[in-house]
């Protein structure tokens, strides 16, 4: 298998060095050029992945997906022509890099696939990561899919993070060369196969968001300028308990201290988060006059459990549905673990138990919620990832 | 790219030479038509014997020519217009009948009117083919004919290439007393298109589907007819369309149109020998590709061949044929955005799966045994891989 990522970096600190060519091929021969599509939101990081795809000698092909069905957006106008800001603008950057370019309904399975899911697991008490998600079920699968059906290689992106090969072909993922900009926590749902074809070609760059826009420019892209997206897609307004709301309905339910005493009402636990602090609406101060988090929702009972934030402390959680990138951890040993998007990596234990994923942090951490994923790095490489079903709170008995 | 082979005609066709001729020419010369002075009257010249030959070409009078920008507006003036105009003199007239196999330009005018004010509308029976039939006209008219503001049966499908009996229609129409519009965008330069013998009160054409320029079209309107303007202005159109006229583009489309109309019978001879080549490639390479419309010659445009591939996803049967310099289309351009069904194939009552896996091939003047020769070749093996990527 020929290496994908045609913009290797020089590894650096990593555990596994890239090869230096493919193999079989002698040093410095061009790569096969392959048949790429490039997935284009609209956005500036998409637009410049796909441009540099295509500079580096790539046959690439642009497509956006048109995932929502949302009345505001692509598909409504009387036939879904073209009335959408982000699909123009994609189509736009595709005929200055000069590719061609589609668009591809794929509404129906996102819907399924991703928003369903969505509000389920909240409905169940937990916090979901719809982007994980999406990129697991919706861009390396059924875009994957239909791309290597239609006879393309790869499907390239503009996540930042790095694709590496070893000299046996293995490739493994790790975080992009800037840390800042890392976004391998939402990839960490690939599996060998998913990454075998993925290409992301803004993983090795090691300039700031500025010179990305800068690289727009100097390549025409008139997207260069757009601001970054940070919502979830399919909640164009940013409310995402208003949008639970229209789906789940209102339940009022009891807010509860650790003691099983009611504090107040909620309309629904499924607004809830564990470690929200704000919007509790209790209206009287606890007897220690600290403020107060959220520790537990539980949906059969229709109640959330709020507390003192020592009670968030976390130092073992157990992890369903694990993914991995290559072979999974064969005895327990020591990484790093990613829990949130933007979180920061802590150092954990971890072991494989009965196909699950055991998890001992080093120092206890807060905020964590069921529905989240856990992502396991090995220094900088994916190691797999997994759902967090339960958490093992030190303190919150003895509080 | 060695060859690229250009099948979508019906979206638009390379301008004749003398239409590119007339127009550059034109470019060069100052002069609004409504002007009173010699650049004036040189401009309005130019734009009067425009007007003459497309009523000549066209079997009307030159003042039965209302210039617009294009089959769009035309289609939008007619359908808008007669029925604000016909409401305002008899208040009950408020009902549309209309095919379901339209453009969208009379589709979407029409639902429009409904939405907003106050239609109904009557959607005509189609058969298989997507044809309207006169019974089923007379029919309609017999429940609806007192309320009926106007009638719209599009000449010839830019889909699926079907020809409606638009004279007969007519005359249909024309016993009830109600006016009937055909946009004839697709059907000129095809098949015989002649407006008074017609018996319609408006018809639409446009120049780029002919070897005319873009931007330039017409409104054919019975001097009985004045519909509401859609556009109000210094009325340089009968009062009925407003804006200076375009006088290279409208000088341009009367020659492309006096040249597609001159060399019709020549041309559907020779395209229908191409595109009967085409079908029998394309079944020959796919046996199971299903020709929508009317197989027959005769209720068929030349130059017009669908299909549907059973099995396959339009957008990606256009991507792989693109990807190899065959360019075509899944339907009409504007469904092109994304992959829907085409109303056209199930208003004539196929499956919703057979009418996403569509592929329309619409030949033209340029069209040549090679670009038929590179679509034999690469079909199979295409639709043999959009099958692998299925239904998504």
């Amino acid at each position: 298998m020929t290496a994908v990522n045609s913009h290797q970096r020089e590894a650096a600190g990593r555990a596994a060095a890239p090869a230096p060519s493919a193999p079989g091929e002698p040093e410095g021969a061009p790569r096969r050029t392959l048949r790429v599509l490039a997935a284009m939101s609209g956005g500036v990081d998409s637009a410049v992945a796909a441009a540099r795809a295509a500079e580096a000698g790539h046959d690439v092909t642009g497509v956006h997906l048109a995932l929502s069905e949302n009345p505001k957006s692509f598909r409504t106008g009387a036939r879904g022509c073209c009335t959408v800001e982000d699909s123009h603008d994609a189509r736009r950057a595709a005929d200055v890099i000069g590719i061609p370019f589609y668009v591809w309904d794929l509404a129906e399975r996102f819907r399924e696939d991703v928003v369903e899911d969505f509000v389920a697991e909240y409905e169940a008490g937990r916090t979901p990561n719809p982007c994980l998600r999406c990129n697991e079920k919706i861009k390396f699968a059924a875009l994957l899919d239909k791309a290597l059906a239609l006879g393309f290689d790869a499907v390239c992106t503009g996540h930042y993070a790095t694709v590496t090969e070893l000299p046996d072909g293995t490739r493994e993922l790790h975080r992009a060369s800037d840390a800042a900009k890392d976004q391998s926590y939402v990839l960490g749902v690939l599996d060998d196969r998913q990454l075998a074809h993925a290409m992301f070609p803004l993983g090795d760059t090691l300039t700031t968001k500025e010179e990305i826009r800068a690289e727009a420019e100097r390549r025409g892209l008139a997207v260069a300028e757009k601001p970054d997206s940070h919502d979830i897609c399919f909640i164009a307004d940013g409310d995402t308990r208003g949008f639970l709301e229209r789906r789940l309905g209102r339940a009022e339910g009891a807010i509860l201290d650790e003691s099983g005493e009611q504090l107040g009402t909620h309309e629904g636990a499924y607004g809830f988060t564990v470690g929200q602090r704000k919007g509790l609406r209790l209206g009287h101060p606890a007897p220690d006059g600290k403020p107060r988090y959220v520790l537990d929702i539980s949906p059969v009972e229709n109640t959330v459990t709020v507390g003192p934030v020592e009670a968030l402390d976390v130092t073992a959680l157990r992890a369903i549905r694990p993914r991995w990138c290559g072979a999974p951890p064969a005895a327990p040993g020591t990484y790093t673990a990613q829990l949130r998007a933007h979180g920061g990596e802590t150092r954990v234990r971890a072991e494989v138990v009965e196909g699950e994923l055991r998890i001992e942090f080093a120092e206890p951490v807060r905020g964590v919620a069921p529905g989240q994923a856990v992502v396991l790095y090995d220094g900088t490489r994916v190691v797999g990832s997994a759902t967090i079903a339960a958490t093992d709170r030190s303190t919150a008995a003895a509080g | 790219m060695a060859h690229i082979a250009y099948f979508d005609h019906a979206a638009t066709t390379p301008m004749h030479p003398e239409a590119v001729r007339t127009f550059t020419a034109q470019l060069a010369v100052v002069g609004n038509p409504s002007s009173l002075h010699g650049a004036g009257r040189r401009a309005r010249r130019t734009v009067e014997e425009a007007r003459e030959q497309l009523a000549s070409a066209l079997g009307a009078r030159p003042s039965e020519v209302v210039l617009t920008s294009g089959g769009t507006e035309a289609d939008n003036l007619a359908i808008k217009g007669l029925y604000w105009s016909r409401r305002d003199a008899e208040q009950r007239r408020t009902t549309i009948l209309a095919s379901p196999a339209e453009h969208h330009a009379v589709l979407d005018s029409v639902e429009w009117l409904e939405a907003h004010e106050g239609a109904s509308v009557v959607w005509l029976p189609v058969d298989a083919y997507g044809r309207t039939h006169a019974e089923d006209l007379r029919a309609a008219l017999t429940e609806h004919g007192e309320s009926a503001a106007l009638v719209s049966v599009m000449w010839a499908n830019n889909e699926i290439g079907t020809v409606n009996p638009i004279p007969e229609l007519a005359a249909v129409a024309a016993e009830f007393g109600v006016p009937m519009h055909s946009d004839a965008v697709q059907a000129l330069g095809q098949v015989p298109v002649d407006f008074a013998e017609s018996g319609l009160a408006a018809m639409t054409v446009t120049g780029h589907k002919v070897g005319g320029p873009y931007g330039a079209g017409a409104l054919l309107l019975q001097r009985a007819y004045a519909p509401v303007p859609l556009l109000h202005g210094g009325g340089q159109e009968r009062q009925v369309r407003s804006g200076t006229l375009d006088t290279p583009a409208v000088a341009a489309f009367a020659t492309a149109v006096h040249h597609a109309v001159g060399r019709r019978e020549e041309y559907a001879r020779e395209v229908t020998e191409l595109r009967d080549t085409l079908v029998d490639a394309v079944r020959s390479a796919v046996p199971d590709a299903v020709l929508n419309g009317d197989p027959d010659p005769a209720g068929r445009l030349p130059a017009n061949a669908h299909f549907s591939f059973p099995g396959c996803e339009g957008d990606s049967l256009l991507l792989l044929l693109d990807s190899r310099g065959i360019e075509c289309s899944t339907g009409s351009a504007c469904t092109a955005g994304v992959a829907q069904p085409s109303h056209v194939l199930l208003a004539a009552g196929s499956t919703p799966e057979l009418a996403r896996g569509t592929l329309r091939f619409s030949l033209g003047h340029t069209s040549t045994k090679a670009d038929v020769a590179a679509l034999a070749d690469a079909i199979g093996p295409v639709v043999e891989r959009a099958r692998s990527a299925g239904l998504s």
